[in-house]
């Protein structure tokens, strides 16, 4: 979140099975944690007297009260009033009345999903783009982070500086990574070139990074090098529940380290994976701030992802009912990504996937 | 991995490859903070050829960098310490009792927080537009309309975090408590919250650094007196220079605090991140 994390704008937390079955304490008492010694569930001892009886009936919902109504508030309610949106006709000349817009029905749909107009391709061309940047950023983040947790799962001396300094990325206002890379990135003869060109000869001529087809790169790299870190982080973690034995026993039947990363690391790890990949694939399909930040509201068309595009149809163009329109159908996307993500990569090795 | 040379050499390999891949931009950033002017728009060099801490000076007079400071903190303080409240009652309860529709309440929780702020972006201020037009009642460009927004993602990740954390805590803690004749409540305020303070204060961390560094609603939803460091700092920019030196400098000042407060709080973070993950 930062990263949202940090990162990206909305900070999202893995799927927990732990708090989905927090309210089932007895059987989570006898799985993973240690015997909470068969106390009876809720607060039950001062449960004799009926007054304090319905109290305590009445207390759990008293508790969460404020919770639901915010919830209510800012997330059911604005959902709910976004499909409805999508549904009129709404530009800048009825906003302010925009309880009366015409009713279109799903006119903005058509326009928004029809491939031979410009809007409709627009709309194709840019979820295609945010499904290939998501791969990618996915790709490039896990594999650094895994390297990273693979190789601080050791100890030697200086392994708790490596740990919190590699969090630096995740952990800097999202705002801030990103104008550090765009001024890394900006000039012919700025710090990327000079490295690139000057330093390592790997290019000959100084290309402009944020023009064309580049930028597409540039948003890329800027995504990944923020959100590695979450996945070095949750990795590490999970490294760590592995006990050192296991790996004992594998080097003494002489397996080698790729051999043992793969047959022994990876399966172990699977879990915390599919979590994590899970995660940072909705993050990144999310990703609004790295265009954002780089190039302003109406990105290059190389870097335009699926969020900035319904941010531009909507405070940039003014056709909020188009915007709205976009807006369901990337949240159906999400809604069909996780189910498909979950049945399909679940069940089998999954750690392949990134 | 056990310790072969051949892992002790790939280790040193890999971490100086990765401890670049950090280090660099972040001096690209801080070296360049500590240029004049002209050095930042010619040619990059490594090594600054004059040192000057001016930047750092000139930042605070070029936009209205305590302003957006200011804001920042009102903005990102408020939304935590609201979603933190809000949020401890509500895990509480759904840590440790059973009651009908907890079960829906986890899962819109849940699900919520995984969507993307655009989805709220447009729907929220259409109906600021709409209180404004009818009851008169101005959010847009004010504090408070920001921080409601920002509760759509700090709450739900609070209470996620929050349950986490709740639900590891032995039971016998708050039954030594309601034996001795608090209620629930006493038990909590007395008893769970202390124990989970260095929880509790992670997640705060983790959303105060989120809304610091929040982008997308502050960009439509503050105005010239509201405005926050993550829109704020574009001004910098004008439409035909950047003062990237300035820029730089503000960048490493305004990231100070919330790193200092992520890396010290991190390891509690990282249990409650990785809860679900590992079990």
């Amino acid at each position: 979140m930062a990263v949202t994390p940090a990162d990206s704008a909305v900070p999202a937390l893995p799927a927990d099975p732990a708090g989905l079955t927090a309210q089932d304490a007895p059987r989570r008492a006898a799985g993973s944690q240690p015997p909470a010694g068969g106390g009876p569930a809720g607060p039950a001892p001062v449960a004799a007297r009926s007054r304090s009886g319905r109290y305590l009936r009445l207390l759990p919902y008293l508790l969460v009260a404020p919770a639901v109504v915010f919830e209510l508030l800012v997330h059911v309610g604005p959902m709910l009033l976004g499909v409805w949106i999508s549904f009129v006709s709404l530009t800048q000349l009825t906003l302010r009345n925009w309880t009366t817009a015409p009713f279109v029905g799903l006119q903005n749909y058509r326009n928004g999903l029809d491939p031979s107009s410009s809007i409709g391709s627009e709309f194709f061309a840019t979820l295609g783009r945010t499904t290939v940047f998501t791969v990618l950023v996915v790709a490039i983040a896990w594999a650094i982070g895994m390297l990273a947790a693979v190789l601080l799962n050791s100890s030697f001396r200086g392994r708790a500086f490596f740990r919190t300094f590699f969090l630096v990325p995740f952990a800097l206002p999202a705002f801030v990574g990103i104008l550090g890379w765009k001024f890394i990135f900006a000039q012919e003869d700025g710090a990327l070139n000079r490295l690139l060109v000057d330093d390592l000869g790997v290019l000959d001529t100084r290309p402009f990074w944020l023009l064309g087809d580049n930028s597409f790169l540039v948003v890329v790299v800027v995504a990944a090098w923020r959100l590695w870190p979450f996945a070095f982080l949750m990795l590490l973690a999970a490294l760590q529940n592995i006990p050192g034995e296991v790996y004992e026993a594998a080097s003494l039947d002489g397996a080698s380290l790729w051999k043992q990363f793969t047959s022994l690391t990876l399966p172990l790890v699977r879990p915390a994976n599919a979590v994590v990949i899970l995660v940072m694939g909705l993050w990144t399909f999310n990703e609004f701030n790295a265009p954002f930040v780089l190039f302003g509201a109406q990105p290059p068309e190389p870097a335009l992802l699926l969020s900035n595009l319904i941010y531009s149809n909507s405070f940039v163009n003014f056709n909020f009912g188009l915007g709205a329109a976009t807006s369901v159908l990337l949240l159906l996307a999400l809604l069909g990504a996780s189910v498909f993500y979950v049945r399909l990569a679940m069940p089998k090795g999954g750690a392949q996937d990134a | 991995m056990r310790e072969t040379t051949g892992f002790k050499v790939l280790r040193a390999v890999g971490l100086t490859f990765i401890t670049a891949l950090v280090a660099v931009p972040l001096y690209i950033v801080v070296s360049s903070s500590v240029k004049p002017l002209v050095d930042v728009r010619g040619t990059f060099t490594w090594i600054p050829t004059t040192f000057t801490l001016q930047p750092y000076v000139d930042m605070w007079r070029t936009v209205p960098l305590a302003r957006y400071f200011g804001n920042s903190l009102l903005v990102a303080l408020v939304s935590t310490v609201l979603s933190l409240v809000i949020a401890t009652f509500a895990a509480y309860a759904l840590a440790r009792f059973r009651f009908r529709g907890s079960r829906i309440f986890s899962m819109t929780v849940l699900s919520t927080q995984m969507f993307p702020g655009i989805l709220f972006l447009l729907p929220l201020f259409l109906i600021y537009v709409q209180l404004d037009a009818r009851l008169g009642l101005q959010l847009t460009g004010t504090y408070t309309g920001l921080i409601v927004t920002y509760l759509t993602f700090s709450l739900p990740f609070s209470i996620w975090m929050l349950v986490g954390y709740f639900s590891a805590l032995p039971r016998e803690l708050e039954e030594a408590a309601l034996i001795d004749g608090s209620g629930p409540l006493g038990a909590l305020f007395r008893v769970v919250l202390p124990v989970a303070r260095p929880g509790i204060v992670a997640v705060g961390v983790f959303a105060f650094t989120t809304a610091w560094g929040e982008v997308l609603f502050a960009s439509v939803l503050t105005n010239n007196d509201t405005r926050t460091l993550a829109v704020g700092l574009q001004s910098y920019a004008s439409q035909s220079s950047v003062l990237w030196n300035q820029l730089m400098a503000a960048s490493v000042v305004v990231s100070v605090p919330v790193l200092i407060g992520f890396l010290a709080l991190q390891r509690h973070l990282v249990q409650g991140l990785s809860a679900g993950a590992v079990k």
